[in-house]
């Protein structure tokens, strides 16, 4: 055998090399974060942006829900909206362009005592992101998925996105987009999410509502978020805000949230489309389908400490 | 049926301690199975083995062979000739009748190809022994034309004429189809003892292997895949993430099948790109996680490995290396990731990268690498390659109770935290994992962006600075702990052959056998690829050259990579290269005929 440097483990356990005894406040005690102590950089975003008020709608969900800091965990990949986990005083994640939902996979999978909550744009999520949108939402990740929508590229400076409707001019557009856009809602349902709804920047209580049904959903919930761009897209979403003349009109309390082909038709049309839950269903969730198959074979190796079950591996190989 | 005992008491027995033995057919015939039985009965008669296979890129049919070298000593390499040959058609006889030393003996298939066929140069230069194989196999077991059964039946010729220990062997063929519907059972010893109890086999040479030197010792036998994952358990990893390719796929595959058994899980992923976000994400989560691929899949792992190097994320990537560039030859051996392992990725981002030199030191690589990269917060490409990860090895049983590791996230809180604690010595800090409680209400982010301490983004150039210096110095502190590497033969002399990976084995056997013709030429192994293990300049000294053999091109510069890689720390011209790409494992005499070759 060759010379090893490193074969003892490094002393301490866990990660909190570092850790000392700190006295705290027991749980039951803990008041409900303000937002004050829920918020951390300012945010990069331009004035007037959407994604402040999406910003300030998880806030709001954090201090209603009474979640503690430690337990909130927030996660995104690259765009303006992706900027997210800066904003907030909690564990977070700046993840690699389009690749937040299966990092977030990796953290739900494997701390099922932690609901994730991803954050990020339509480019990140359904152009350079597209797979994993498809995958985590047919597996039913346990996470909560909020793209926030502007149909533009903003960080880069105003190219199309993959939801950029036909005849959007930009700069990779000049005589206005040609590619038919990606319906997000269709893409959900078609992939398999269990949980699809959809809200505008512009009605906060709307927002917070479908964040909190999303929350709740055990499963991959995915929420369409339209969020203005005011650089690049202004406008956008006007036929959708009754401030600038349009209209909210919310799914229809007849809409039967299970029916899947009920739920496709009621996303045929997005200028402006309907808001609110179109589609939600339980199914087992790929978490639980691996806690089954773990209890199933530890409950083969009850008794056994590690050591001895790889023994039993190393005992075949004789 | 006969016994060990009297083979023993037969006459004409030579004793040996070791032998080649070549079996060539093709892949749907089981010669990995007979293969596999006589590398196990070695592990399980205290004597090294070392295997060599290849597998056909297509899925089913195509010409496959098994190399098992046994030795009652020390076994390097699986060997430069074959002592025999086993030829199950004409086709195999004719491409692998080169391979047998002169005078080394042909067992073929009579049924697949005629006496008359051989030519009288061959029937002079190599012992034949024709066996009507397939049809006495089909004698013994009944059953159509289809083969079945036909390897056993070689694998009880086998065992008659090296003496082999046949209680042992039918052990071996019982416990391999338990489970199974008893009468395969008694189907497999039926084949086994037809030929085993084949009287003409006694026609060439009857041989018996000296006792074993590993005397007292349990052996385990394994392949190289298999002790990588085996060690990734050992080490405490939980949480892996995959796509299917080859070779990685048996770890993988082997990951999933096992780790629930230890409360852990392996995520089959939709894309490379996927799973290796879905172990960071677990990394960060607080475990060590795992993903792995081989070539094209690590090429499009390096933007991730990119952000673990920056964001400091503990991760392990294990390349089982293969014939590259782009899709390349599937299932032949090459080191040729070398360059994409260190330096794959823009900008600077340092990583750890270790290479395994055989079938044991895959299992000890894999726990060091999760404790490297625990300790220094960093991602660890371990770098296998063909030649280790499907050949099958006896290795001394570790001690599995002492090795098992608890690596399970510390959750306790914590008053502060910065994870990129810019004070901290050496620059070695780690992550708290999500859910860990921080007094001073300030969190940590992990991120890509050039980051403060506590990871929140910058665009300061003294930050970028003072950040890139801490993830290189505290890998350069890692190297200053590696140890000096031991130089296999005299410290001085004309020529120092550096190996990496699987070419350990032949490399060192070059060694020994080149010494015993009168050469001044010594060895040094490097395991440690990035960063490399101090004293190299000290061991170079001691030599007028020093050749770097690897299975890559030589390049723009006249060296493969790891001598490129060395040549950037060491600046000196007398390290040069012995390359080659020919997608097979090195030839002991091919070493030496071009080292000796090149001092010329």
């Amino acid at each position: 055998m060759s010379e090893i440097a490193i074969l003892n483990l490094p002393a301490s356990r866990g990660a909190n090399t570092n850790a000392t005894p700190v006295p705290l406040i027991p749980d039951a005690d803990r008041k409900p974060l303000t937002k004050k102590e829920i918020s951390a950089d300012h945010p990069t975003w331009c004035p007037g942006c959407g994604d402040f008020s999406v910003l300030a709608l998880y806030f709001k969900l954090i201090e209603k829900r009474k979640m503690h800091h430690e337990k909130i965990t927030t996660v995104a990949g690259i765009g303006c909206s992706s900027r997210f986990p800066y904003f907030v005083q909690a564990h977070g994640a700046h993840y690699i362009h389009g690749r937040a939902l299966p990092f977030a996979s990796g953290v739900s999978l494997s701390r099922p005592d932690l609901h994730v909550f991803v954050f990020g744009g339509d480019g990140d999520a359904f152009s350079i992101g597209g797979n994993h949108f498809t995958h985590t939402a047919r597996k039913n990740v346990k996470l909560t998925y909020v793209v926030m929508d502007n149909s533009v590229y903003g960080l880069t400076k105003n190219q199309t996105s993959p939801t950029s409707p036909i005849g959007f001019k930009s700069k990779t557009d000049v005589w206005g987009a040609k590619d038919q856009p990606i319906n997000p809602l269709k893409q959900a349902i078609a992939a398999g999410a269990t949980f699809v709804a959809r809200t505008s920047h512009t009605n906060p209580n709307h927002v917070l509502q479908m964040m909190e049904a999303a929350m709740d959903h055990d499963g991959f919930s995915f929420i369409q978020c339209l969020s203005e761009c005011v650089e690049f897209y202004p406008g956008a979403f006007d036929t959708s805000n009754p401030r600038k003349g349009g209209k909210y009109e919310l799914v229809p309390e007849s809409h039967d949230v299970t029916d899947e082909y009920a739920a496709y038709k009621l996303s045929e049309n997005l200028h402006p489309g309907l808001f609110g839950v179109f589609y939600k269903n339980k199914r087992a969730t790929k978490n639980a389908n691996e806690a089954e198959i773990i209890a199933d074979l530890q409950g083969k190796h009850a008794g056994l400490e590690p050591w001895q079950i790889l023994k039993k591996n190393f005992d075949r190989m004789k | 049926m006969s016994t060990a005992d009297d083979i023993n008491a037969a006459p004409q027995i030579s004793k040996i301690s070791e032998a080649v033995i070549r079996i060539a057919g093709n892949s749907q015939d089981g010669i990995q199975a007979i293969g596999g039985f006589l590398a196990r009965l070695a592990g399980r008669s205290e004597q090294e083995v070392m295997t060599f296979m290849t597998i056909p890129s297509t899925i089913s049919g195509g010409p496959s062979i098994f190399q098992v070298r046994i030795g009652s000593g020390e076994v390097l390499s699986s060997g430069d000739e074959a002592d025999l040959l086993l030829a199950f058609y004409d086709h195999s006889y004719l491409a692998h009748l080169n391979s047998l030393k002169p005078g080394g003996i042909v067992i073929y298939d009579s049924d697949h190809m005629k006496a008359d066929d051989i030519s009288v140069e061959n029937l002079t230069k190599y012992r034949h022994l024709g066996v009507p194989i397939s049809s006495l196999t089909i004698e013994a077991i009944g059953g159509t034309g289809r083969d079945k059964g036909k390897n056993v039946f070689a694998l009880g010729l086998l065992a008659k004429m090296f003496g082999l220990n046949v209680p042992k062997l039918h052990k071996l063929l019982a416990e391999r189809f338990t489970g199974k519907d008893p009468k395969i059972v008694e189907t497999a010893l039926n084949a086994f003892n037809a030929g085993h109890n084949y009287e003409l086999i006694t026609a060439t040479e009857l041989f018996q292997f000296k006792p074993g030197e590993n005397v007292g010792q349990s052996q385990v036998v394994m392949s190289g895949n298999e002790a990588l994952t085996f060690g990734l358990i050992a080490a405490g990893v939980r949480f892996g993430a995959g796509y299917p390719i080859t070779p990685w796929s048996d770890i993988m595959e082997l990951l999933r099948r096992e780790l629930p058994k230890y409360g852990g899980q392996f995520q089959q992923c939709e894309d490379e790109i996927a799973s290796i976000s879905m172990a960071i994400g677990a990394s960060w989560g607080g475990g060590v996680a795992v993903t792995g691929s081989s070539g094209p899949g690590i090429a499009l792992k390096t933007e991730a490995i990119g952000w673990a190097s920056m964001a400091e994320m503990p991760l392990i990537v294990v390349d089982v290396q293969r014939g590259g560039p782009s899709t390349g030859m599937p299932t032949n051996i090459e080191q040729s990731d070398i360059n994409i392992a260190c330096y794959g990725g823009h900008g600077d981002s340092p990583r750890v990268v270790i290479a395994p030199a055989s079938v044991e030191d895959c299992f000890y690589t894999a726990i060091e690498a999760v404790n490297i990269a625990r300790k220094y917060s960093t991602p660890v490409i371990i770098l296998s390659d063909q030649g280790i990860a499907t050949r099958i090895e006896a290795f001394k049983e570790p001690d599995l109770k002492s090795l098992m590791q608890d690596i399970s996230p510390d959750l306790s809180p914590v008053t502060d935290h910065k994870p990129y604690d810019l004070s901290a010595p050496d620059g070695i800090t780690r992550h708290i994992a999500p859910g860990t409680r921080v007094a001073s209400g300030k969190y940590p982010v992990v991120t890509g962006l050039e980051h403060d301490e506590l990871g929140h983004p910058t665009g300061s150039g003294k930050l970028h600075t003072q950040m890139i210096s801490k993830r290189r110095n505290k890998l350069k502190k890692l190297a200053s702990e590696f140890p000096v590497p031991k130089i296999y033969g005299p410290s001085e002399g004309q020529i120092l052959l550096v190996s990496w990976g699987s070419a350990q084995g032949p490399v060192q056997e070059a060694v020994k056998l080149s010494r015993e013709q009168g050469h001044a030429i010594s060895a040094v192994h490097v395991r440690y690829i990035t960063p490399l293990p101090p004293g190299l300049e000290t061991i170079f000294a001691g030599f007028s050259h020093v050749f770097v053999v690897e299975l890559n091109d030589e390049g723009f510069s006249g060296v493969g990579q790891l001598g490129a890689l060395i040549r950037s720390h060491i600046p000196d011209p007398k390290i040069r290269g012995i390359t080659k790409v020919d997608g097979l494992t090195w030839k002991v005499k091919e070493i030496i005929n071009r080292a000796l070759e090149l001092a010329k």
